[in-house]
């Protein structure tokens, strides 16, 4: 039968001389069902490499050590049954098998209806980015305080303290945002190689389900153990570099990356924009920046390629008829981003697109981003390119099919042909533009045919355009 | 109002009271003729009589036992030492005698010392000590430390009407430096009330004295919105306004010119941390002098008396924790 008291699974004595195991392979997530005697996870010693069986039977609460992690014989692995939430009492590790009675009424205690055979519920808890009691991140008195009265796990919350630590000023800035946001300014235009959200929403809106190749539950990442070597020094992950950490590792898990590069002649577009900056500055007060064009040209172009804009979902494939447009933004301190998106961008004209992401790039600033700005995303923009990087291989922002990078403008010696179809060397404003594509989804040629279309509306830019 | 120095306001605060009140005396070494070591009671003597104005022996034990003679038998003396740092010599009178005689026999001992302390001007070992926490340490005995000129008047006032002994640390370093405007008539500065000196959202300095001003300092050198709680009374001290600032800013930083080691700090941060521990973002940290004499060298007594530079260096700790 299932126990209603914790058992703790503790690494085994592998011989007399071997004093610790390192954990090879869980065979169980936290809210799998298991039996006595089942095997749970595999370790390895000095001596032996051996398989663990459950000391009992019932849901695994907690896994409290990861893959990879080494500890000292005796040390709780994890622990089966019990209240997940509340701090298990170290009980021996001997199969308990409670008399039913006991069980009732413990579980009435519990203020929880009572069945005889309690149904092995998976744990609520959504996706973790951090493994529970891995203690590595030191929450203050006040944050434990303010965590505890709102009901938030700190550790969902981006640290900006030393070493990562959630700040006071992190949290109560948490909770003025209704949710996560990042938690430093962030440059005017979005620049950053690699965007992904910020460690998940607590229940993700309307997100996909995650792609059935994945793992369940995204192993997290190991947490390291152990102590700097000379001339190391070691510091916590925060929450969000975490967040970022598995969510790299899960899209280049999921998604087959492709990147196609081309040139686009940004001459015009140059041009175009000097005229508009002063009009679009004295009435608007609004910077129309290059990344507002190529904004503006990638939707359209969208329109044309809906996998780009598409998604992988189980075995089908989702096309949408809007673009919730995504932007790489970089937070001030250079530890972290965070892609807020434009809802319906495809019905932004230049103007709309220039102010839309002025204000995600303000909002991002002020920390008054909401769930909602970071959610639902479709495809997404990464600007790397204001540090002169002229090619890039960006990884998607999962579950999108693609991410576009835009890279440092500059003038360089270019082939063009005249009306008369004479060859001649100019001098042209040229950019570099990616796409990273998950091939399971996109092939290369339409890959390409997008990005020539997208660099045909851009050296095609009319003066009246918007 | 007018304008008045920090020393001027102290002399405006005595001579309002000796006019007020023929109970009122001053004693000390030299405070009559010469008018005071630092001039703080220059032409007293002219004013109120030499019998008001009393020239004693160089005995601080003499004129400590003297006052509290007086104030037994109903006087009011201001006592001055000439420095803070002399009233060791009067300890016995002070610690054994007025700080007890209330509690041993209900007779109220209405001293106010008057003591210049503080440093900043290579004064050397015996000559600039703020020995605050000392007496701060002994039930029965008040402990003021004004900042500013006004309060320095206030205080004055409170220190001669209050029926306990009160030792007012007059630092000596803010004499002529600091001016402010400062009320004509008389007024008092209560006794165990803070000021908030500067307001601020980040992090919080707890100080008095001159150290309210290199606080200010290091409050510009940092890039945060500081609040800077100035005690100006050290026993009575007000709990509920520093309680009140670390529950606003959760970051806070002690600074007192005296040294580490039992100076009044300690006693500061361990009521935070016993009274508002949930309220606590970042360890409480000490800016003090170290655990030394204070040196005549003016390079050693630049590095022994915290400056804005180090209190910046210690805000930017806290900031960034």
């Amino acid at each position: 039968m299932a126990t209603n008291t914790a058992v703790d699974v503790v690494m085994p004595q592998m011989g007399v001389s071997v004093s610790e195991g390192t954990i090879t392979k869980w065979s169980k997530n936290v809210g799998d069902t298991i039996e006595a005697d089942e095997t749970l996870l595999e370790i390895s010693t000095d001596k032996v490499d051996t398989e663990v069986p459950s000391p009992a039977s019932g849901v695994v609460s907690e896994i409290l050590v990861q893959e990879g992690e080494t500890v000292e014989v005796g040390t709780v692995l994890a622990r089966i049954g019990g209240e997940p939430a509340a701090a298990a009492p170290t009980a021996p590790p001997e199969p308990a098998t409670q008399p039913a009675a006991e069980a009732t009424a413990a579980a009435a205690t519990e203020g929880r209806a009572a069945p005889p055979e309690p149904e092995p519920e998976p744990v609520a808890k959504p996706a973790e980015p951090v493994a529970p009691g891995n203690g590595k991140a030191f929450v203050s008195p006040v944050v434990a305080r303010i965590a505890a009265e709102h009901g938030i796990d700190p550790s969902q919350v981006s640290g900006t303290g030393t070493g990562g630590r959630v700040t006071k000023k992190d949290i109560q800035g948490f909770i003025e945002s209704g949710a996560q946001a990042p938690q430093a300014p962030a440059p005017e235009p979005p620049s950053q190689p690699a965007p992904v959200q910020a460690p998940p929403p607590a229940p993700a809106p309307a997100a996909a389900p995650a792609p059935p190749a994945a793992k369940p539950a995204a192993a997290p990442i190991p947490a390291t153990v152990g102590s700097a070597q000379a001339g190391e020094s070691l510091e916590p992950m925060s929450a969000m570099r975490r967040g970022i950490a598995e969510h790299m590792r899960r899209s280049l898990d999921t998604s087959a990356h492709v990147t196609s590069a081309i040139e686009v002649d940004m001459t015009r577009v140059v041009q175009i924009r000097e005229k508009l900056k002063k009009e679009y500055q004295a009435a608007y007060g609004v910077n129309p920046t290059y990344l507002a064009f190529i904004a503006r040209a990638t939707v359209e172009t969208l329109r044309d390629y809906p996998w780009v804009n598409g998604e992988l979902r189980g075995d089908q494939i989702v096309t949408r008829n809007y673009v919730n447009l995504g932007f790489a933004v970089e937070l001030a301190d250079g530890k972290g981003l965070i892609v807020p998106n434009l809802k319906n961008a495809e019905t932004l004209n230049l103007l709309g697109m220039a102010k839309g992401i002025a204000d995600v790039a303000r909002r991002a600033r002020d920390k008054q981003l909401t769930p909602d700005d970071v959610a639902g995303g479709s495809f997404t923009i990464t600007n790397p390119g204001g540090y002169g990087t002229f090619h890039g291989t960006p990884v998607i922002s999962q579950p999108q099919a693609g991410i576009l990078g835009t890279y440092a403008i500059v003038k360089r010696p270019w082939v063009i042909t005249d009306e008369n179809g004479a060859d001649a060397i100019a001098i042209r404003s040229m950019m570099n533009l990616t796409l990273t594509y998950d091939h399971r989804l996109v092939d290369g040629a339409y890959a390409g045919r997008f990005l020539r279309d997208l660099r045909e509306r851009l050296q095609g830019w009319g003066e009246t355009d918007y | 109002m007018s304008e008045k120095t920090y020393l001027q306001a102290i002399s405006d605060g005595l001579r309002t009271e000796m006019r007020r009140d023929n109970r009122v005396f001053v004693l000390g070494e030299d405070v009559g003729v010469y008018g005071g070591a630092f001039k703080v009671t220059l032409g007293f003597q002219e004013e109120f009589g030499s019998w008001r104005v009393i020239d004693t022996p160089l005995s601080e034990t003499a004129i400590v036992a003297g006052a509290t003679g007086a104030a037994m038998m109903g006087l009011r003396p201001v006592a001055e030492m000439q420095f803070a740092d002399f009233v060791s010599c009067a300890w016995d009178h002070l610690v054994t005698v007025a700080a007890k005689q209330r509690w041993r026999a209900g007779t109220p001992v209405p001293i106010v010392l008057r003591l210049p302390s503080g440093g900043g001007f290579s004064g050397g070992p015996f000559h600039s000590q703020n020995p605050e926490s000392s007496f701060a340490h002994i039930p029965g005995l008040k402990c003021v430390c004004p900042a500013t000129p006004e309060d320095a008047k206030g205080l004055m006032i409170s220190a001669i009407e209050d029926p306990n002994p009160v030792l007012f640390f007059e630092h000596k370093h803010l004499y002529r430096r600091i001016k402010g405007e400062v009320p004509d008539e008389r007024y008092t500065t209560p006794i165990g009330k803070a000021r908030i000196h500067a307001e601020g959202d980040d992090v919080t300095v707890i100080t008095w004295g001159a150290m309210v001003y290199t606080a200010e300092e290091a409050a510009k050198m940092v890039d945060a919105s500081v609040e800077i709680v100035d005690l100006r009374t050290v026993m009575p001290w007000d709990k509920q306004a520093v309680l009140d600032s670390v529950r606003k800013t959760s970051k806070v930083l002690v600074l007192h010119e005296d040294t580490r080691t039992g100076g009044f700090g300690g006693e500061i941060a361990a009521t935070i941390a016993e009274e508002a521990f949930e309220d606590l973002d970042a360890p409480v940290k000490r800016v003090t002098a170290p655990d030394s004499p204070v040196p005549f060298s003016p390079v050693l007594e630049k590095a022994f008396i915290p400056q804005p530079d180090g209190v910046a260096k210690a805000l930017k700790e806290l900031i960034s924790y």
